[in-house]
């Protein structure tokens, strides 16, 4: 077995990195699913927005395939949709994914699990970076999924994205503080 | 399914008061131990067809060379059982040979160079090899504590075959004083382990009257031997 690398904090500069890359577009016009848009801010330990912080997602199809080749079920990922999503947070800690309501997915012990999304959160001042999901206020699967089970009850509606007037689902994550959000070792 | 082993504690480091920015931006709850699932397991990739020829050569995507010593960086990306991976996406981001970032946020007092954006990506070969020609980046102070500089060091991220195998991190110069003083080489406490970011010279990689070599293999996380099921 060889020894991992550890990790190390993306620093305040990694959107010089982001900027030489394509723009991070999910959705295209033939995508098939419900649209939605995500947005929230990331918070620190004394409610302020961190501006610096990368957000990247993962996430299947509205069929609930992933486009991975470890996902071999029968049914073809919708070869329009780019499951993965990335975003530099703006001045007030805030960010935004433009993207599909994803499909339930296998659960271990062969039942479902209720729609998410994966997230990672780096920045500076992270030095490894932190796990979450974004499930949704409107599925009902939600309450007998297998990774919310293990959460707390109390802490749980933090990892639910609830919808807003304007049709939008809200999330924030909280890095520290009495509303953090649940962060995952898996 | 084959599920991927637990990283070993002590591995990646933790919020550390002595890199003061970690103060207020680590959890303070326990994290939530939860089973890998087809979510983790899979995982992302990036439109490869838009890693452009020029892309891992630092040194060559401005009208002219820009100003410092110029280095090759080159390694594998492995899995933790030592097997290559290809098609990885690895990125690296750095200062120029003064220590500055390309980035409205960097204020430190040293020139920008207009031939350096200190950016590049590239995939792994069939033998999880990747390369880079790019600039030996410069020291720079930070404003962590008195008289703060960070050790060279160039970020990489990179993207593994799933969820789980992502990383970013930083790869560090052999030889280099300034680790003993920087919180955050120092976050990974023990010693073996934190020599793991530290490249090696390497002669052999060398290319005479161009350019010194340095070596340096990223081990991403492994997967378990035997199949489980989904």
């Amino acid at each position: 077995m060889a020894g991992i690398t550890p990790s190390q904090t993306a620093g305040p500069y990694f959107g010089i990195l982001l900027r030489g890359r394509a723009e991070c577009r999910q959705v295209t016009e033939g995508t098939r699913g419900t649209r939605i848009v995500i947005e929230g801010r990331v918070l620190d330990g004394a409610g302020n927005g961190i501006n610096d912080a990368l957000i990247e997602t993962w996430q299947a199809d509205a069929n609930g395939r992933y486009r991975h080749p470890e996902d071999c079920r029968p049914q073809l990922p919708d070869p329009t949709f780019n499951g993965f999503g990335w975003a530099h947070t703006r001045q007030d800690g805030g960010y935004r994914f433009e993207t599909i309501k994803p499909g339930p997915v296998p659960a271990p012990d062969g039942g479902n699990q209720s729609p998410h999304i994966l997230v990672s959160i780096m920045a500076r001042g992270i030095l490894t970076r932190f796990i979450t999901r974004i499930y949704f206020d409107d599925e009902l699967a939600n309450a007998n999924d297998p990774i919310m089970g293990l959460v707390p009850a109390a802490r749980r509606d933090s990892l639910v994205a609830h919808r807003t007037a304007d049709g939008h689902y809200a999330f924030d994550i909280v890095m520290q503080g009495p509303n953090e959000t649940v962060f995952f070792d898996v | 399914m084959l599920l991927y082993r637990r990283v070993p504690p002590g591995t990646h480091p933790p919020e550390d008061p002595a890199y003061r920015s970690t103060v207020l931006r680590h959890p303070l709850e326990p994290l939530v131990q939860i089973p890998q699932t087809i979510s983790e397991i899979t995982g992302p990739s990036y439109p490869y067809d838009v890693v452009g020829p020029v892309d891992n050569d630092l040194t060559r995507q401005h009208a002219a060379a820009p100003i410092g010593e110029r280095i090759i960086v080159e390694g594998r990306v492995l899995d933790g059982n030592g097997g290559p991976l290809r098609g990885a996406l690895v990125e690296i981001w750095q200062a120029n040979a003064c220590g500055r970032y390309a980035h409205e946020v960097d204020t430190h007092d040293a020139p920008l160079d207009p031939n350096f954006t200190g950016t590049g990506r590239t995939l792994t070969d069939e033998e999880g090899r990747y390369r880079f020609v790019t600039i030996q980046p410069g020291h720079y102070p930070w404003g962590n504590h008195y008289n703060a500089w960070r050790p060279a060091h160039i970020h990489f991220s990179v993207l593994g075959p799933g969820f789980l195998t992502r990383l970013v991190t930083q790869m560090y110069f052999p030889g280099d004083p300034l680790q003993a003083l920087d919180p955050i080489f120092n976050s990974v406490r023990d010693p073996e382990v934190r020599q793991r970011m530290v490249s090696s010279f390497d002669i052999d990689l060398t290319v005479p009257d161009w350019a010194l070599g340095f070596r340096w293999d990223i081990v991403l996380r492994g997967r378990e031997a035997t199949p489980e099921l989904a």
